[in-house]
């Protein structure tokens, strides 16, 4: 080889995927990849696939290596450092509760469902492209957990995080998002997570999130994040070639494609509600509004994008428009459900104090004094008149998005959204009518939906009282649930605040 | 309204000379700073050019090692060994 002029990238990758796609002789083609023909998604050519990055294993494996070497170093002096007395407020850690919680498993089922595309998709380009997403989300979920590991040594909510992510009722909802992705198509799948989740979504996710937890002090938080977001990149492009590939390969993939990024898009949307919680009202330290958020990574980030699809015919998700007037509220209403159920809550919840109403009015100012600071100052009186308010009824789930019906209806923030279908027989109920359509195109999977609520009246919960389900959570009563106010993890907090003002006289 | 082609890169050392060669390359770029990361949007496309890195950092510098401080992007991705551009052209 001396004297041969250096491969370029392009040469490099094209030698490297060579060959990885042979035809099958021992057994027929179609017996080897039995999944990828049911959904009708018709390919031509599975070598069109084009992947930019053209990243080579090798190169992988190192870059990986040196992504994880920095994040261990930060890791390491954050715990010599004692960095967990240095976020901005003890409150902040309920972000990570509910990370750990709710995200985190579904980082693993992200690895799992991209194991399966990447075992089963045809074309050699989506299937290495997937296989390194698959370790990619193994890494997330191993980094977060080692990560956030260092708080379970001092506060609460955290330990069981994998026992209740299975069982707690608003875990259902990211838990019930990637169920069914998982027990989709391949390609159902490469556009509900790929696309719909990785490019669409995942942004609102890490990037203002992360960047709030680095606001807020937590140096180790932010660090994973980032880490796991500089894998992000690849999946997003892995997630628009997807798209653009089907759409590319056959007319006939039009209408299939764009019922899934219709569906998915609002799944995600709602599993997002979330985060539109932790942003507006668990960062002790806001960095963004959650409308904000949307406005950078929805509206204009979707907007360019859609623009560019348009060419194939594909159009913006539906309720897209619904979606973008729901910035406005999603938040609010999220923790407003928190609160009243705080009892079964694995997290902390609570008021927001006066400077952080005004930064809500600041920065929702067409409806937060109107519909939401009431109801605020209210429920603050309340509780200083010891008539704390906690809703003691269990309430009704969206037969979909598996959220309790709280959500109001498009143009009218004070009227309950409740949108119903009959399936052989059977009322079932939903929050919009995103999730209604999405029920309606495919009964005979929703009406197997586990609902929280459902499964505590039929028994399946631990028993009949709140004390029997919050058992069988593994919930620590009086630690894990309530008010941030009275809390081990506030004694714990002011313990430490008390000690450095000590040490500064 | 205008397509936007984005980079968001995490703020540090080996950040920093492929921030300055996107500043210097790319006319009305646009920066968002966040704690931690920033995010450059520009109208139509924005380009890295491995040759403006090399000078800036001193050092050879090979494209794909943006991998190691890339948050986020919008727009297709071409990448090759001299040059990573996004845009919504065609
Ligand atoms: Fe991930
Ligand atoms: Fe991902
Ligand atoms: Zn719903």
């Amino acid at each position: 080889m001396s004297g041969a002029k250096k491969l370029g990238l392009k040469q490099r990758y094209a030698h490297m995927t060579r060959g990885l796609d042979w035809e099958t002789t021992y057994q027929p083609m179609d017996k080897v990849f039995p999944y990828d023909r049911f959904e009708g998604i018709k390919i031509k050519d599975w070598s069109a696939w084009e992947d930019p990055f053209r990243l080579t294993m090798d190169t992988y494996w190192k870059f990986q290596a040196e992504k994880e070497r920095k994040l261990y170093a930060v890791l390491d002096s954050f715990a010599q450092n004692n960095g967990q007395t240095g976020v901005s407020d003890g409150r902040y850690i309920n972000v990570l509760k509910l990370f750990l919680t709710g995200i985190s498993p579904e980082e693993y089922q992200a690895h799992r469902g991209f194991a399966f595309a990447g075992r089963h998709l045809r074309g050699v380009g989506p299937r290495v492209a997937a296989q390194m997403q698959s370790l990619d989300e193994l890494r997330h979920v191993q980094t977060q957990i080692h990560t956030i590991s260092h708080y379970n040594k001092y506060f609460d909510g955290l330990s069981e995080f994998r026992h209740m992510h299975d069982r707690v009722w608003y875990l259902s909802v990211p838990k019930s998002f990637f169920d069914d992705a998982r027990t989709a198509g391949p390609f159902e799948f490469m556009i509900a997570i790929g696309f719909a989740f990785e490019y669409l979504l995942t942004n609102l996710l890490f990037v203002p999130f992360m960047s709030g937890a680095a606001y807020n002090g937590d140096m180790s938080t932010v660090t994973f994040g980032f880490s796991a977001q500089s894998d992000e990149s690849r999946h997003m492009t892995l997630g628009i070639e997807v798209i653009k590939f089907l759409l590319e390969q056959h007319p006939d993939n039009l209408p299939i494609v764009q019922k899934w990024v219709d569906k998915w898009f609002w799944r995600g949307h709602r599993v997002l509600g979330l985060v539109a919680m932790m942003m507006d009202y668990m960062l002790p330290k806001k960095v963004m509004s959650w409308k904000e958020a949307w406005e950078i990574y929805f509206t204009e980030a979707g907007g360019s994008l859609f623009t560019d699809l348009a060419r194939y015919g594909l159009k913006v998700p539906k309720y897209a428009d619904v979606a973008t007037a729901e910035a406005e509220h999603i938040s609010h209403q999220n923790w407003a459900i928190f609160y009243q159920y705080t009892h079964a809550a694995g997290f902390h919840t609570w008021m927001p104090d006066a400077e952080h109403l005004d930064w809500l009015s600041a920065k929702y100012p067409d409806t937060f004094d109107k519909y939401y600071r009431p109801r605020w100052e209210l429920w603050a009186k309340l509780e200083k008149e010891g008539k704390r308010f906690y809703n003691n009824a269990l309430p009704q789930l969206c037969q979909c998005c598996q959220i309790p019906m709280g959500y109001t209806e498009p143009g009218d923030p004070t009227t309950i959204a409740f949108r119903s279908s009959t399936y052989k027989d059977q009322k079932y109920h939903f929050c919009s009518d995103g999730c209604k359509d999405i029920f309606d195109n495919e009964p005979d999977k929703f009406v197997q939906a586990w609902l929280p609520v459902h499964q505590i009246f039929q028994g399946n919960c631990g028993g009949a009282t709140v004390p029997d389900v919050l058992a069988w959570y593994r919930m620590n009563v009086g630690a894990d649930n309530m008010d941030y106010v009275g809390s081990p993890d506030e004694a714990l907090w002011n313990e430490w605040h008390a000690e450095k003002l000590r040490k500064a006289v | 309204m205008a397509q936007v082609a984005s980079i968001t890169l995490m703020l540090n050392d080996d950040a920093r000379p492929i921030i300055e060669s996107i500043l210097a390359d790319n006319t009305g770029v646009r920066v968002l700073n966040m704690t931690g990361a920033v995010k450059l949007d520009r109208d139509e496309s924005i380009v890295i050019n491995r040759a403006s890195v090399e000078e800036r950092l001193g050092r050879p510098w090979d494209p794909q090692e943006i991998h190691l401080v890339l948050i986020s992007m919008a727009g297709n991705l071409d990448e090759d060994d001299d040059q990573f551009t996004l845009s919504w052209r065609h």
